[in-house]
């Protein structure tokens, strides 16, 4: 693992009117890394994700690239950086077919037009070395099912050749086997040397795959563990705010002074 | 196919235990529950017979067999595409036809291609703003004050022709530009917006217009020439026929011969020659029914031209590609970098420039710029022509193509009641009908697709 994370997050705030939903987060990513991000609902996952790539830019706080401070303003900007991200709500065209979506933003041209030929060739290639499989890479989205559609959305972040990939629960809506397939996908991801955001409730899944866990809880920084030397319980106990720290403490404190 | 078809599927199964530790009798057992969901109900059929190959894999088996598999597939998904138009076609033609012999004249034929020009320039651009989930209600406004600007800039002023036509259309795409603005950036609806519109450039046309009311244009003037100028050479129109068939012959022989270089699906030749038969029959047609009265009308060609390079921008562009991600879906296409108030003020002012040469073919046609233009029964006709066309009302599908068989339809309805002398009363009833049952069409069609597992 190299010194200098891929990406980092110093002092991340986010605030939705009267909602306080990310307060001085802070997360390294460094290549080759899978770095899983719980929480419980509403624990500020989602809208973290957002101002890393650039969907809702945060309020406060820098990101870093590479070691050198950088500002995304739009999704343009993270794609330009390399940060790929794979929605929850997979975020693809219901009319447009596989290979469509899969260049959606980066389509390949051939003296200023679409290049369909070529664009449905390397469709194929990818789809195949993720031994992905669907029914025709010509069909519209609409009509794959739910794990067909998110190995569509996940195979299409990698087009880019991006450096950092964020998945926001890519397993919550699949099934066994499917699930499975995006685990490994997971993996391959880390071989490539490709830092990972894995956001997911399942904890098993987070301990198969991750190296490390970053607990967000009501927006702030719950503890980063190393997967390796950490049980389960910790992990569970650190989202839940069931352990000692900074928030139980004050919660014990402000509800001893409500008696 | 076949062969291909089984290797690729066995290769897909070879990888997955490597990949998958303990997933390989997870992943051969998954394919029956699959292809249920995959396929939908339409294709029961259609598995038995890949049933071989791999039961999830909806290929098209090469050759004519699995053309007119595929295309009865489709049908029944309901993914009619251009089919109810084309027979609608043919029964206004039959039945106008056994009324009054003199419907498809030559002479009658041609006018009514002419005349449909204007509606379905204007009907292009709607197509654009459906695609895009939208609604343009202004267009037969922004048509008519667009001619009123050529006509007050050219007769009035003494401005130069071309100078102001440029002008007229510029102000047309202003005027789209700025609906888009107000829907894009201020998240006005566009319903809204472009009502505002159609009253608000109504009122301009007029004041512009004056207290006179009527600008007559220059008879042999360029607008004049839009539509009653004929390329009278047989050979116009039958070179141009014969030049679109040679060109779409030989771009679909060389797609097909990138796909099979690229080692993608690529049309069976029998099909590329079919395709080919079936759009030099109508071509043909045209060529000689305009040969025989005056040549190749002027108006047709800058329509189908227009419409052509409609098709080609959708389909083949970037910035088409674009059009429909935000048609179907413009959150993910935001997300996948896509400015997506860009695109929309684009398509607004795109749907504004057609209107503005709409306009000029509607203006040329009586000569002149009144205080009629574009209002009464244009702007719905344009909107009936996109829909009866079959670009679909909920956004996401579409084609230029539909502009211009839908424009034929409104055309041909208008025309066969004015041969028969049936009042316009009777001909606002039928035209409403056709466009219901468009629209009927359309909906039926989306929910057959949902149905499917298409849309």
């Amino acid at each position: 693992m190299s010194a200098t994370p891929v990406l980092a997050l110093r002092g991340v705030s986010k605030r939705f009117g009267a909602v306080q939903a990310l307060t001085d987060v802070e997360l390294e990513i460094h290549p080759g890394e899978v770095v899983a991000l719980v929480g419980d609902n509403g624990a500020g996952k989602s809208t973290l994700v957002k101002a890393i790539a650039g969907v809702g830019p945060a309020d406060e706080g820098t990101v870093e690239w590479e070691g050198r401070p950088v500002q995304i303003g739009r999704p343009h900007d993270a794609q330009q950086l390399g940060i790929a991200t794979v929605y929850q709500d997979l975020a693809l065209c219901d009319n447009l077919d596989v290979v469509g979506n899969l260049f959606l933003g980066a389509e390949l041209r051939n003296g200023g037009l679409l290049d369909e030929v070529e664009m449905e060739r390397k469709a194929r290639e990818l789809l195949s070395t993720l031994s992905i499989r669907i029914p025709s890479v010509r069909i519209p989205v609409a009509s794959l099912s739910g794990g067909q559609r998110q190995t569509v959305a996940i195979a299409r972040s990698l087009l880019g050749e991006p450096k950092v990939v964020i998945l926001d629960e890519p397993t919550a809506a699949l099934g066994v086997e499917q699930t499975a397939q995006v685990l490994d996908l997971v993996e391959r991801l880390r071989d490539r040397g490709l830092g990972t955001i894995l956001i997911s409730h399942n904890m098993e899944e987070v301990r198969a795959v991750s190296d490390r866990v970053a607990v967000l809880r009501l927006g702030r920084n719950n503890g980063t563990f190393e997967v390796a030397d950490t049980s389960q319980e910790e992990i569970v106990s650190a989202i839940t705010g069931a352990t000692q720290n900074a928030v139980t403490r004050r919660e014990a404190r402000t509800t001893e002074v409500g008696q | 196919m076949s062969s291909g078809n089984a290797s690729e599927s066995e290769a897909g199964k070879d990888t997955v235990p490597q990949q998958a530790d303990g997933g390989e009798s997870v992943a051969v057992a998954k394919p029956p529950a699959e292809e249920e969901s995959s396929v939908g109900e339409g294709g029961a059929e259609e598995q038995n017979a890949l049933d071989v190959i791999d039961p999830r894999l909806l290929v098209r088996q090469r050759g004519f067999k699995g053309y007119l598999e595929e295309f009865g597939r489709k049908v029944r998904s309901g993914d009619l595409g251009s089919m109810p138009v084309i027979i609608g076609l043919i029964v206004i033609a039959i039945v106008f036809q056994s009324m009054d012999s003199a419907f498809l004249s030559a002479n009658n034929l041609s006018d009514l291609f002419v005349q449909s020009a204007g509606t379905g320039l204007i009907a292009v651009g709607i197509v654009f703003v459906l695609i895009l989930g939208e609604i343009d209600l202004s267009v037969g406004s922004v048509s008519g004050m667009s001619a009123a600007v050529f006509a007050v800039l050219n007769i009035n002023n003494g401005m130069s022709e071309p100078l102001a036509l440029v002008l007229a259309i510029v102000t047309g795409a202003a005027a789209g530009a700025l609906h888009g603005f107000f829907f894009a950036r201020v998240g006005v609806p566009a319903f809204v917006v472009t009502l505002a519109g159609l009253l608000g450039w109504n009122g301009l046309m007029l004041y512009i217009l004056g207290d006179n009311g009527t600008i007559n244009l220059d008879a042999d003037g360029l607008v004049a020439k839009l539509t009653n100028y004929y390329f009278s050479d047989v050979a116009a129109a039958y070179g141009l026929a014969l030049l679109s068939v040679v060109v779409f012959l030989g771009a679909s022989l060389l797609d097909s011969r990138r796909r099979k270089a690229a080692g993608v699906p690529s049309r069976p030749l029998s099909e590329v020659v079919l395709r080919t038969v079936l759009l030099a029959i109508p071509v043909f047609a045209a060529a000689a029914v305009f040969n025989q009265y005056k040549g190749l009308p002027l108006a047709v060609l800058i329509f189908v031209a227009v419409v052509v390079v409609g098709d080609f921008v959708l389909r083949r562009t970037v910035y088409g590609r674009k059009v429909f991600a935000v048609g179907g879906s413009s959150e993910a296409a935001g997300r996948a970098g896509i400015n997506v108030p860009l695109i929309r003020i684009s398509v607004f002012a795109i749907a504004g420039t057609m209107a503005a040469v709409g306009g000029m073919f509607l203006a040329s046609l009586i000569n002149a710029a009144n205080q009629a233009s574009g209002a009464g029964s244009l702007l719905m006709n344009c909107i009936a022509a996109a829909v009866i066309g079959g670009t679909s009302l909920f956004g996401g599908r579409g084609k230029t193509w539909s502009a211009l068989l839908g424009a034929l339809v409104i055309q041909s309805i208008a025309s066969g009641m004015a041969l028969l002398a049936i009042s316009s009363a009777v001909q606002y009833m039928i035209t409403g009908a056709v466009l219901l049952a468009a629209v009927v069409i359309d909906s039926v069609s989306r929910r057959t697709q949902k149905t499917a597992g298409r849309a």
